[in-house]
């Protein structure tokens, strides 16, 4: 069966990849059998074909034994398809009529009979002469990239992805959930292990994204839906009502002051609930944008019963004394509808970031039943100089005996809650350890209480970590290894009276200790959003089993996505501190100006395509394209691809029930001479 | 000048293929007018022994229907190919393998058994089966011996056209003999039919909508069809996507699905195979349990999907079951 029309001359090269595969193939052996099949003009081995010396040696040999098809066996081609590629096109063949044989990772590394592991590399470098034969010379196809990028997510990630695209001259479209940017870092007092002071050093860029003209801030926003592809991704936003006209709100908030409630009321999500708000609110002093948003759920204007749709009914019987105060301004707009946005872009960054563990799972460490119970993130409010308290640290429950509010004199602080832990999540959340210190640091220095710090391992991998570990241990804030079994209230001594008690089998003492403390601090660990699955599937990434987005490669490259032209940031992704989150956020930004300053893409030309003529129209492959890229041609009765949209799955291509649709590189004979090239060393 | 020879041969065959002949009906006054039948035994008498004694070639060509299941058939086979300029695979059995192929799923031994033995209407209490050669007054007459496994002509043989359909039909009779007398042929091993499939010519193709997936499959006498709904949009299995057209879509206007017996397109290795992939992945449930619920609706799989084409496809037969 092979092509009689040209004379086929294959050069074949077994790669040693040192000792990677050499000490379990014998490639001297694959090379000196490789010789005698049919087409195999030369045949060598050779200790490292990526190699420049390598590369060269397959261009010398095209043009010195006018090959017409290279063979190498190696690796696998996720590594040097590229590379060999590349070299064959530099002999001046296409760089098609190359073929790559994985003998490393689907061999050498996965056997341990020598003998045995050498006869697959036969095979598999039988099955390659005998498909390269069917090569055809292809060409890559060229994509333009739409120079407009969205970010997604409005944390210190997305704010560092788009300020850095913006700055580099782009048109950056950055969408937030919330009223406003910021994330969870702007709800954080100070930072590790430099004690900066969280919001000195973000609301400088939050204020910057605001005013920047590249950027397009649309926050209290949602991804409704994307399509596309790579350069060329139509992308739908969804902006919530917030009742206020952003052009006309110039932030001055008069509307809060003048709100009907005079008192703030309603829970503060910012401040963890640890204050109060109005109707009528800004998240925090810095929020960005600096326009209000009203509540619809406890306006007084509007209905408490919602419209079938789930929509906000107005109800008009409030006396509007916001609107009053609000004046010529005229931004109040009860009849604020939601609206959708359709915006083209040509790249994504995905920093959509992570939710922290819901600390009530672990019911034994008391959280929701004991009052003085507390998260990480409530205290990061609780010792800020503008949460809830100004600053002070006050205990839930519990006053001094003259009524005043009583200060924490014992604080325990439980680390890994929700991480290292078998019924919870398996994972290390990387940044607790650290933010536990920090925690302790500042929750001495507002209350001078002993500090506790209940840990199983102190992880300071970090710039200035293990320092501030020990700048910690020469404060005199206690360390006890061990994972503390229970809090309780249920005293034994007199000692323990109206304190929590923390029990824990010290590990380093080697006994089981019952400390009394005031104050109880769980460092909950971190999740994946829970929408995270939602967000997976409009962007069509993947997730690893715990729910973060998949990177393409955990090392070569970690901010990609399996999706060309999205890219990922931040703890989206996995668990990571600012620091790491930053340098993310820049290197999504990075790969992000590849595409928009190389303007265009090469596609793979493994795309499938349909025959034309043979195509009956039975509209069979139509339905199944992951791509929406085959489409009816209702005046011609015949299916159509469209190539920019095409991956190249093959699923269509498997389904097609006449054999109507080719897929470039995986055409039948290509893949049935492979399979008998394979089957037939014996 | 003399008239060119033609023969027409039968194998494993139900005789349906000859019937084909004779619908021609005044078609094929004119044929016979411009050639000479030397073989036709469905027709007319001849002897083994005047084929024998035809030289090489003299036949121009030979129309065999039938699939080669015996030694006697495979015998026939080889000489008629020598005897012929052409050998022709008429109709599904001898192009596919056709309903006999079936039994390649099947043991000789277990298929003999079921029919001389087990089958409901079989009497006999001795056991009796066909033997190969037996005594009758000093004469011993012989029997042709069955393989193992039923093959198409093309596996025992080299055949230079196809005329696919079970049977085929008169019009595409009409064309390839035409074609043959007129020494217009298409290149060696086509199949004489249009090489893109049913659905192109089917008068239902506009009416199957482009989302149509499964949620059940009923056969033809399980539902009420709908005359002028694609057959697959009603969940009946038809074959139309992956097999040849050419038929006019017969089955399809008589308010039958098609079964495959013009074979896949020349772009197709497999035609079982393929139908399968393509109505599989369109199944609309993508849990295994509800699946299994659609797929019951099939109760035959291989008699529905290779009705006709068992013995060509990659399957071939039973697993370790030799061929002769």
């Amino acid at each position: 069966m092979q092509s009689t029309k040209e004379n086929i001359r294959i050069g074949f090269y077994v790669c040693h990849c040192g000792h990677n595969i050499a000490a379990m193939v014998d490639c001297a052996d694959v090379a000196k059998y490789v010789k005698g099949l049919p087409n195999v003009v030369l045949s060598r081995d050779y200790k490292y074909m990526c190699s420049d010396p390598g590369q060269e040696l397959i261009q010398k040999d095209i043009r010195e034994y006018k090959l017409n098809r290279v063979v190498v066996a190696s690796c696998s081609p996720l590594l040097h398809e590229h590379t060999f590629r590349s070299a064959t096109a530099a002999g001046g063949l296409n760089p098609y009529y190359f073929h790559m044989v994985n003998i490393r990772e689907h061999d050498s590394w996965v056997h341990t009979d020598r003998g045995e592991a050498t006869v697959k590399a036969k095979a598999l470098a039988h099955a390659a002469i005998d498909r390269v034969a069917f090569h055809k010379a292809l060409e890559t196809k060229t994509v333009k990239i739409n120079p407009d990028a969205l970010v997604v997510g409005g944390g210190i990630a997305g704010i560092h992805a788009a300020m850095t695209l913006a700055n580099a001259g782009k048109k950056v479209y950055l969408v937030e959930r919330e009223p406003s940017i910021g994330g969870h870092m702007a709800k954080f007092d100070k930072t590790f292990p430099t004690l900066d002071c969280a919001a000195c050093i973000l609301t400088p860029k939050m204020s910057e994204v605001g005013a920047h003209p590249n950027i397009t801030l649309w926050s209290y926003s949602e991804v409704a839906q994307v399509d596309g592809y790579v350069g060329n991704y139509k992308v739908r936003v969804k902006r919530k009502p917030r009742y206020i006209s952003e052009e006309r709100c110039i932030g001055c908030m008069d509307c809060i002051s003048a709100c009907v409630f005079k008192e703030p009321k309603f829970e503060d999500e910012f401040n963890e609930g640890l204050g109060k708000r109005k109707p009528v609110y800004i998240p925090f002093p810095q929020a960005t944008p600096q326009i209000v948003v009203i509540d619809p759920n406890v306006c007084l204007n509007f209905k408490r019963t919602k419209g079938p749709d789930g929509t906000p009914i107005v109800s008009d019987r409030c006396k509007k004394t916001c609107v009053e105060a609000c004046g010529d301004k005229n931004a109040i707009d009860f009849t604020q509808k939601e609206e959708i946005k359709e915006i083209e872009v040509g790249t994504i960054i995905v920093a959509t970031g992570f939710k922290t563990f819901d600390s009530k799972r672990v019911p034994a460490y008391g959280y929701g039943i004991y009052k003085n119970v507390y998260t990480a993130l409530e205290i990061e409010r609780l010792v800020n100089a503008s949460g809830p308290t100004g600053g002070e640290v006050i205990l839930r429950e519990g006053k001094n005996p003259d009524g005043s509010p009583k200060h924490p004199k014992s604080i325990g602080i439980i680390h890994c809650v929700g991480s290292r832990d078998k019924k919870t999540n398996v994972w290390c959340s990387r940044v607790c350890c650290m933010y536990s210190m920090k925690l302790a640091h500042l929750l001495k220095e507002h209350t001078g209480a002993e500090v506790y710090n209940f840990y199983i391992d102190i992880r300071a991998p970090g710039k200035g970590y293990e320092e501030f570990y020990n700048k910690l241990l020469d404060e005199g804030v206690h360390f006890i290894r061990g994972r503390v079994g229970e809090v309780t209230d249920w005293a034994m001594t007199p000692e323990e009276e109206g304190k929590l008690v923390i029990r824990v089998e010290d590990t380093l003492a080697g006994y089981v200790r019952r400390i009394p403390v005031d104050m109880v601090v769980l460092s909950s660990g971190l999740e994946p959003q829970a929408d995270a699955q939602d967000v997976r599937r409009l962007f069509n990434m993947s997730c690893g089993t715990e729910g973060f987005f998949l990177e393409r490669h955990p090392k070569l490259a970690p901010v990609n996505t399996f999706t060309d032209g999205i890219f990922i940031a931040g703890a989206c992704q996995g668990p990571r501190d600012i620091p790491d989150t930053v340098a993310q956020a820049g290197a999504a930004a990075a790969e992000a100006l590849v595409l928009i300053d190389k303007g265009f893409v090469e596609q793979e030309p493994n795309t499938a395509f349909i025959l034309d003529e043979e195509c009956s129209g039975c509209k069979s492959c139509i339905p199944l394209c992951p791509y929406s890229a085959i489409l009816y041609d209702e005046t011609r009765k015949k299916a159509h691809i469209n190539e920019a949209l095409c991956k190249g799955c093959g699923t269509c291509v498997a389904a097609c029930p006449s054999g109507s649709i080719v897929q470039n590189l995986f055409e039948d004979e290509q893949i049935f001479s492979e399979i008998q090239g394979v089957l037939a060393y014996d | 000048m003399s008239k060119p020879k033609v023969a027409f041969y039968w194998c494993a065959s139900c005789g349906g293929c000859e019937e084909t002949i004779v619908d021609l009906a005044e078609d094929i006054l004119g044929i016979v007018e411009k050639v000479d039948i030397v073989l036709w035994p469905v027709a007319m008498d001849f002897k083994y022994k005047d084929i024998e004694a035809m030289p090489d070639k003299s036949i121009a060509a030979t129309l065999l229907n039938g699939a080669i299941r015996t030694t006697e058939q495979e015998e026939m086979a080889h000489m008629l190919r020598r005897k012929s300029q052409y050998l022709i695979a008429y109709g599904a059995c001898a192009h596919l393998g056709g309903i006999p192929g079936l039994s390649n799923q099947f043991s000789r031994e277990h298929m003999l058994k079921f029919n001389y033995e087990d089958a409901p209407s079989m009497a006999n209490p001795k056991k009796t089966r066909p033997q190969l050669k037996f005594a009758d007054g000093g004469r011993e007459p012989t029997l042709p011996e069955l393989h193992h496994v039923v093959r198409t002509l093309d596996q025992v043989v080299e055949v230079d056209y196809y005329v696919p359909g079970c049977p085929p039909t008169p019009k595409l009779t009409n064309v390839a003999v035409t074609a043959l007398l007129e020494n217009r042929l298409p290149p060696k091993g086509s199949v004489i039919a249009p090489d893109i499939a049913l659905c192109d010519e089917c008068p239902r193709k506009a009416s199957k909508p482009v989302n149509t997936s499964f949620t059940e499959f009923k056969r033809p006498h399980q539902k009420l069809m709908d005359p002028n709904l694609c057959l697959l949009a009603q969940g009946i299995v038809c074959m139309g996507p992956s097999t040849r057209s050419g038929c006019e879509a017969a089955c399809i206007r008589g308010g039958m699905p098609c079964t495959g017996c013009f074979g896949p397109t020349s772009r197709v290795r497999d035609q079982g195979l393929k139908i399968l992939s393509s109505l599989c992945s369109n199944v609309a449930p993508k849990e295994n349990g509800e699946i299994d619920k659609v797929l019951e609706g099939i109760p035959d799989p291989v008699g529905t999907f290779y009705r006709y084409g068992l013995a060509k496809s990659l399957m071939r037969r039973k697993v370790n079951l030799p061929v002769k």
